[in-house]
């Protein structure tokens, strides 16, 4: 079990409002992702739900009971911090055995689930280590493995991978999403990497000032994004927005469109403009385009063949189905 | 960043310092300040009754206060001197490369860890004892008079034992500040063409300024209110009664309990001028 | 990077540093020297430095003659007594200071220093006749309480200072896992903040066992610690110089050992955190 629901919470630091009234519903084994740039409160709100802080307002529901006031202890979520948070003077084993044994359960069982999530993170040959012996990916592993050993109703992850090497954190994202697949339970990551959002999610909430600005699937985020900010935050490279006489030729106050939804062409298309840096990755070329009224520079994702240099002039066409429209409000308008 | 749990219960774990210390404060400070309003004779009759400032006046005009305030001036601000200046060259002596630093370290800081009573009566017998004491053999091995240290030369006395007990002190914390200074800064002022006794007046010795206010302002308290080195070599003769040692003489020895209550605010407020500007220093320091 | 600096400027170094070490340190060797005495060679002029016929016989003295036994015990006691009951009101108070500060608690950490600084002369009086009044005049639980007292202030503070160095993180992992707040501080705090905890002991066990104005004021023939015996060598009774030192060899030696330990702690110690 896990479903957690938020009425109309709000958090307060003194006289600064970080979350006004805010309603959330995550369903049981769904793993939700908050995202949003650094600031944004994404970290208040699983802390929140963590109960290591108290809500200012509203209500918190764990499985159908009123979690408002309950300490952390008591929520029955495990909770992976983004420094690992592991105790420094325990063994690996003790750091497991940790929530069991604050919980009174038997040494036999003890023993049994710590072997059992040893295995799984392969963590068996270093039970006997103390975590400064380890090296960041095994921490982690650490960190996850005293999570896991609780049987949580819900998992909380604070920007886990974030002390990570990019290659190690590519690996732990598939590790961390295979784990769901196989517990089947409830998860709520933040990040304020977009990337590991879509890849991992079930549900993306998008935050930005301590308000959600959308809740939805991966794809729905990307194919119909609510607003602007929402369309710039999801996707990579950013969408591109286009105000002014292009945008006013389809009678809206912004159009969007994806890099990758726009065709190169060096000989006709149906805007004009000039090539300032093309990025060549191999597989994709980032070319950032100048020129382009109402969006400077304008960037395109174009194939790995694609042949273009600094001041190369190019033609470009969107492609029309894949248009965003927004309103002067910022809000997606069909 | 904490819950509401987490602050009730910080209160309630706070609760037994704050009150225990509380009560040290308050509960006896107030039985001085009323002790100081009343004529109090313990072996005499008692409680004789209010009194109203009789004592504050009294205090202050008996002959030996003026003396004893002079006595604690001249102590303090002696032994700051000594162990301020020779703190400063020896900590940046210490800071030197050199063979044995650890050894050395340890030598000169173990007189801090002498308890009073045994340094005051080492000084007073093994070394200023007029007639067996090493300085008056040494005195007599240049064929000089012996000096009988603790009459004649009591004050002076008085501040080279203390100034022996502290000069550790003052030469760690020294030490610590000149260590943090930074190696580049005095580079760069040598690549600039200072010369040695430059760099320490405007580089060194500023940078050091702050550990050295910590130092006199520490110092001072405790200095202030030095009181075995006194009881067991002069005990108070020869113009070594201190303030700390006359309130003590009126409140233990002549049994005058509302005049040494009186002189004890006077000291009160006295420790207390120095401790706002220490605790200026400190809580500026929490701060940052 | 700093030069490498030429052998010959090291060995000035080296000269100078032994030459002032040493003379600091005479007194105390001295003191160690003579108590190896004849009463008869202590007074020697001129004086024997090394060259003489080394004995025990003083430290026997010492013991037979003043129940050294007793004093060394209620050192031990009050210092000892005294420092734990500190730590232990401590603990939760630089727990609460360091963990969930609030608006008040630099305040509050001030006011603690500020109790040190009250002069104990001022209120000798007073604490005199709480203690008769409470029958623990001459008591060791009375100096233990005392002490304990004023030396609060600088536990709390070397607590506190040790105390914030612990991510926070990882108390709240342990909230998350379940500990409770006693479990929290058994568990995980405490065995993290072991060598602060540890330090602070040594420092103000050495402060507690050297006070020598309430140990004198407050104490008479029953708990009376290592300061008060050396005090009764104050009026001398015929040549008593090596058994003096003898005495006050076995009252410091014990804590000049602690003390070389503690050096590191002593700065930030003393000083509340302003200089480390």
């Amino acid at each position: 079990m896990g479903q957690i629901n938020l009425t109309q919470v709000t958090k307060s630091f003194g006289d600064v409002n970080v979350i006004p009234p805010l309603d959330l519903n995550i369903n049981d084994g769904e793993f939700t992702v908050f995202v949003g740039p650094s600031g944004c409160g994404k970290s208040t709100l699983l802390r929140l739900i963590a109960g290591l802080e108290d809500i200012t307002s509203g209500k918190i529901e764990i499985d159908g009971q009123d979690a408002t006031e309950l300490p952390p202890a008591k929520r029955g979520l495990a909770m992976v911090f983004q420094s690992y948070a592991l105790y420094p003077h325990m063994s690996v084993r003790k750091n497991i055995a940790f929530p069991m044994k604050m919980a009174g359960m038997d040494e036999a069982e003890q023993k049994k689930r710590i072997e059992a999530a040893a295995k799984a993170l392969n963590l068996t040959d270093y039970l006997d280590r103390r975590p400064g012996q380890l090296s960041g990916g095994q921490r982690q592993r650490v960190a996850i493995g005293r999570a896991i050993v609780r049987e949580p109703s819900a998992f909380l992850f604070d920007e886990p991978l974030s002390n990570l090497d990019a290659a190690l954190r590519v690996g732990m994202r598939l590790e961390i999403s295979e784990m769901h697949k196989r517990l089947a339970t409830t998860m709520i990551y933040v990040t304020h990497d977009q990337v590991e959002a879509m890849t991992m999610a079930d549900k993306i909430v998008v935050l930005q000032a301590g308000v959600i600005e959308q809740v939805g699937s991966p794809l729905e985020l990307y194919r119909r994004p609510r607003n602007k900010f929402v369309a710039g935050f999801i996707g990579s490279p950013k969408m591109n927005l286009i105000e002014g006489k292009l945008a006013s030729e389809h009678s809206v106050h912004t159009i969007g469109i994806r890099p990758e939804h726009i065709d190169v062409s060096t000989t006709e298309g149906a805007w004009q403009g000039t090539v300032g840096v093309a990025e060549h990755l191999g597989s994709d070329t980032f070319i950032h385009i100048h020129g382009i009224p109402g969006c400077d520079p304008l960037t395109v994702r174009a194939g790995g063949d694609v042949d273009v240099r600094h001041g190369d002039t190019v033609y470009l066409t969107p492609q029309a189905q894949h248009i965003h429209k927004f309103g002067a409000d910022g809000l997606r308008l069909d | 960043m904490a819950t509401q749990h987490s602050r009730s219960a910080a209160r309630f774990m706070m609760a037994p310092a704050v009150v225990l210390l509380l009560g040290w404060m308050l509960v006896p400070l107030l039985m001085t300040l009323y002790f100081s309003f009343k004529t109090y004779l313990p072996l005499r009759g008692g409680d004789l009754g209010w009194t109203g400032f009789d004592n504050y006046v009294r205090f202050v005009s008996s002959s030996a206060f003026w003396p004893s305030i002079q006595a604690t001036l001249i102590i303090v601000g002696g032994a700051l001197i000594i162990t301020v200046g020779f703190g400063v060259l020896l900590g940046i002596l210490l800071n030197q490369p050199m063979w044995g630093q650890g050894v050395v370290r340890i030598l000169v800081i173990a007189p801090f860890f002498v308890m009073p009573t045994v340094s005051a009566l080492v000084w007073k017998n093994m070394f200023m004892d007029p007639t067996n004491g090493l300085l008056a053999h040494l005195w007599r091995f240049f064929g000089a008079d012996p000096v009988v240290w603790l009459s004649d030369a009591s004050l002076f006395s008085i501040i080279l034992i203390v100034s022996w007990q502290w000069l550790p002190f003052a030469t760690l914390i020294l030490l610590t500040a000149i260590q943090s200074l930074d190696g580049e800064q005095l580079e760069a002022s040598e690549m600039d063409g200072a010369p040695v006794l430059k760099r320490f007046w405007y580089i060194v010795l500023p940078h050091l300024s702050r550990a050295i206010t910590i130092v006199i302002l520490i110092e001072t308290i405790f200095l202030l209110s030095i009181f075995a080195e006194i009881l067991v070599t002069t005990g108070g003769a020869f113009g070594t009664r201190t303030l700390t040692y006359l309130i003590f003489q009126r409140v233990l020895e002549s049994q005058n309990v509302g005049l040494g209550s009186a002189g004890g605010v006077y000291a009160i407020i006295l420790a207390n001028i120095v401790a706002i500007f220490l605790m200026r220093i400190v809580g500026k320091n929490l701060d940052a | 990077m700093a030069r490498a600096v030429t052998n010959q400027r090291k060995a000035i170094n080296t000269a100078a540093a032994w030459a002032v070490g040493l003379l600091i340190f005479f007194p105390i060797l001295w003191t160690i020297l003579t108590s190896f005495k004849t009463e008869a060679t202590a007074i020697a002029d001129p004086p024997v430095f090394l060259a003489f016929d080394w004995t025990l016989e003083n430290y026997s003295a010492v013991m037979e003659r003043s129940n050294y036994a007793r004093f060394l015990w209620n050192s031990i006691i009050i210092a000892g007594g005294s420092t734990i009951l500190g730590i232990i009101v401590a603990v939760p108070a630089a727990w609460s200071m360091a963990f969930v500060p609030s608006k008040r608690t630099k305040d509050i950490l001030l006011w603690m220093l500020s109790t040190k600084m009250l002069p104990a002369v001022g209120v000798l009086y007073p604490i005199y006749l709480i203690f008769i009044k409470l029958g623990i005049l001459d008591s060791r639980i009375g100096l233990v309480i005392v002490i304990m007292l004023i030396n609060l202030p600088i536990i709390v503070w070397m607590l506190y200072t040790y105390f914030k160095e612990i991510p926070v993180d990882i108390l709240e992992a342990g909230r998350m896992d379940g500990a409770s707040l006693k479990d929290e501080i058994i568990y995980i705090l405490t065995p993290m903040a072991v060598p602060g905890i540890a330090s602070t002991l040594l420092l103000n066990f050495i402060l507690a066992w050297n006070e020598a104005f309430w140990t004198l004021n407050l104490t008479a023939a029953k708990a009376a610690p290592l300061t008060a015996f050396i005090a009764s060598y104050s009026s001398p009774e015929g040549l008593f110089y090596a058994k003096l030192s003898a005495a006050s060899t076995m009252a410091i030696a014990p804590i000049l050992i602690l003390g070389w330990f503690s050096q590191k702690q002593l700065v930030s110690g003393l000083t509340f955190g302003a200089v480390k």
